[in-house]
C-alpha cells in the first residue's frame, strides 16, 4: 500500500469522529488526533477497533498509547502489516 | 418562608400512542391504545407477547443525535429520554445548540430504572467471549443509570444539579417533585424533569415470570390494558418517557413564558413493607397518607380535587387504590373526583410511567378535559360498590376544571402524589 493509499483508508476510518472539518480537510502526516481534529479522547479507543477491523490487525494497549497523530498510526498499520 | 411558586412551561413525550406533543395530546383525546403484538416476545416464549413501544423513524433519531452519537448506539431509554427532554426544553422557548452558554440556573433531574439493557447485552456476549478490548468507548455511558442526564445535559448545557432518581414505577412522579422542591428553595430557577424506561423483553421479562402481566390478550393487544376493568388481567408492559421543565413563576413572567400548570406541591413516601406493604404490594395507610400529605403541602382541600390521574396498572391492586382514593379523600360515590388511567392507553411504562402519566395530567388540565378510560365498559364490581360509574368515564370528557392529583405506587412499598393547578 503506497503512503498515500494508507492516509486514504485512515481518512475514511477517523471521518466519523472528527470535531473540525477544517483541520480534517487538510488532513496530513503531521495532524494530531485530538489537538488538531478535536477528537474526543474517549473516542480514540473506537478509532483503534476500527483500525483493527480494516485491516485485519490487532493492536495492543502500547501501541494505543503511541497513536496520538497520522504519522504514527501510519507506522504502527505498516508496521503490523508486515509483521 | 416565602417559597417560590412553580410553573410547568414546557412538556415534551415519547409514549407508545403517539411521539411529541401534538400526536400525544390528540392520542388522549381518541383514546388511542399504542398496545401491540411483538413477534420478538413470542419467540422467547414469553407470556405476554405484547407490549408498548414508541416510533421513532431513523430520520427523528438524526434529528436529535449526531451520526457519532448513534455509532454503536443502543439505549431505547435514553433516546426516548432524550427526545422528550428536549422536546420540553424546545415547548418552554428555548433552543438546544452545541455551543450554548452554560446555564448555572438550569438542572435536570431524569429518573430510570435501567439504563441501556440491550447495550448491556452485547457487552456481556462480548466480555464472556474474551473481547472486553473491543467493547469500545459507550458502553458505560450507555448503561450507567445516570446515562440520560449525561446525555441530555450535554446537549442542553445545563449547569445547575444534574442527576438521576431512581424508585421504581413512582420514579417520573418522584423526579417532578424532587425538581419541584429545588426551585421553591431558590437552588435553581429552571429544572427539566422526567424519567425514561427501556423497551423489550430484558426489561419485561422479570415481570413475566412473576406472571403480573397479562397474557389473555396476545391476539386482541389493544383491549389488553383494563385498568379497573372486571376483566382486568395483568398489566402491558410499555416504554418510553416524559419531561416536563419547572420554572419559578418570577422567571416564567419574566421572560413571558407560556404556562401550563402551576405545580402546588406533593409528597414521596415509602410503606417501608410493614401493615401489610411487601417488596411488590403497598401498605394501604402509608398510600394515604401520601395522597393526604400531598394536599395539605399543596395548601388545597380534598374537596378541590377535580380529576385523579391515578396509577391503576390493570392488575388485582386497582381496587385498593381506589379504596385508599376515596378514604384519604374521604370522598365516594358520586363525590368522588374523576379518575382516569392513562395506562389504558399505553400500558404500564415502568419507570416512565410517572412521568408520562404527569405529562398527560397537566395536557388534560391545559386543555381542559378527562381523557377515556379504555377497555373499562366492564367496571370492577368491587370499585363500583365504592364509586358511581360516571366518575370513571370511558369516553372522552369535556370539563372545566382547576386541579388535578397524579399519583404514582412503586415496587419497594414507594409512593408519591403531585397536585397540578391551572394557572390563572
Amino acid at each position: 500500500m503506497t503512503k498515500d493509499e494508507l492516509i486514504e483508508k485512515l481518512k475514511g476510518i477517523i471521518a466519523p469522529y472528527i470535531q473540525d472539518e477544517a483541520a480534517f480537510a487538510n488532513l496530513n502526516e503531521d495532524t494530531d488526533f485530538v489537538k488538531d481534529l478535536k477528537i474526543n479522547s474517549a473516542n480514540l479507543v473506537d478509532i483503534i477497533l476500527d483500525i483493527e477491523d480494516e485491516f485485519d490487525i490487532r493492536l495492543e494497549n502500547e501501541d494505543m498509547e503511541k497513536m496520538l497523530d497520522v504519522k504514527s498510526a501510519m507506522a504502527i498499520v505498516n508496521a503490523k502489516l508486515e509483521a | 418562608m416565602n417559597n417560590n411558586r412553580v410553573v410547568i412551561t414546557g412538556l415534551g413525550v415519547v409514549a407508545p400512542n403517539g411521539v411529541g406533543l401534538s400526536d400525544f395530546i390528540e392520542a388522549l383525546k381518541q383514546g388511542k391504545s399504542g398496545i401491540s403484538f411483538h413477534q420478538e416476545l413470542a419467540d422467547l416464549k414469553f407470556s405476554c407477547q405484547i407490549g408498548g413501544i414508541p416510533t421513532i423513524s431513523d430520520e427523528l433519531k438524526s434529528k436529535y443525535f449526531t451520526d457519532l452519537q448513534l455509532r454503536g448506539f443502543n439505549s431505547s431509554g435514553i433516546l426516548y429520554g432524550c427526545i422528550a427532554g428536549i422536546d420540553a426544553w424546545k415547548d418552554a422557548g428555548f433552543d438546544s445548540n452545541p455551543d450554548s452558554e452554560l446555564d448555572y440556573d438550569t438542572g435536570l433531574i431524569f429518573g430510570t430504572g435501567t439504563s441501556g439493557v440491550e447495550k448491556f447485552r452485547e457487552a456481556i456476549y462480548k466480555l464472556d467471549e474474551g473481547q472486553v478490548r473491543r467493547l469500545g468507548s459507550t458502553v458505560v455511558l450507555q448503561t450507567m443509570a445516570s446515562g440520560v442526564s449525561a446525555y441530555l445535559s450535554g446537549m442542553l448545557g445545563f449547569g445547575n444539579q444534574v442527576t438521576t432518581n431512581s424508585s421504581a414505577c413512582t420514579t417520573g412522579t418522584e423526579a417532578v417533585l424532587m425538581g419541584f422542591e429545588r426551585i421553591q428553595n431558590g437552588k435553581a430557577k429552571r429544572m427539566l424533569v422526567g424519567s425514561c424506561s427501556d423497551h423489550g423483553p430484558y426489561v419485561w421479562g422479570g415481570f413475566d415470570a412473576m406472571r403480573v402481566m397479562t397474557y389473555k390478550h396476545n391476539d386482541s393487544p389493544e383491549e389488553a390494558s383494563r385498568p379497573m376493568s372486571a376483566t382486568a388481567s395483568g398489566f402491558v408492559p410499555g416504554s418510553g418517557a416524559g419531561a416536563l421543565v419547572l420554572e419559578s413563576l418570577e422567571s416564567a413572567l419574566e421572560r413571558g413564558a407560556k404556562i401550563y400548570a402551576e405545580v402546588l406541591g406533593g409528597e414521596v413516601n415509602s410503606g417501608g413493607q410493614r401493615q401489610g406493604g411487601t417488596l411488590t404490594a403497598p401498605n394501604a395507610e402509608a398510600v394515604q397518607r401520601c395522597i393526604t400529605k400531598a394536599i395539605q403541602n399543596s395548601g388545597v382541600s380534598s374537596n378541590d380535587i377535580n380529576v385523579i390521574n391515578g396509577h391503576l396498572t390493570a392488575t388485582t391492586k386497582d381496587g385498593l387504590e381506589i379504596e385508599n382514593w376515596t378514604k384519604a379523600l374521604h370522598r365516594n360515590g358520586g363525590n368522588f373526583p374523576y379518575i382516569n388511567s392513562t395506562k389504558s392507553m399505553v400500558g404500564h411504562c415502568l419507570a416512565a410511567a410517572g412521568a408520562i402519566e404527569c405529562v398527560a395530567s397537566v395536557i388534560q388540565l391545559n386543555e381542559q378535559f378527562v381523557a377515556p378510560n379504555i377497555n373499562c365498559e366492564d367496571l370492577h364490581p368491587d370499585i363500583e360498590d365504592i364509586v358511581n360509574r360516571e366518575q370513571i368515564p370511558t369516553e372522552k370528557l369535556n370539563l372545566n376544571f382547576d386541579v388535578i392529583a397524579k399519583a404514582s405506587f412503586g415496587f419497594g412499598d414507594v409512593n408519591a402524589c403531585v397536585v397540578f393547578k391551572k394557572f390563572n
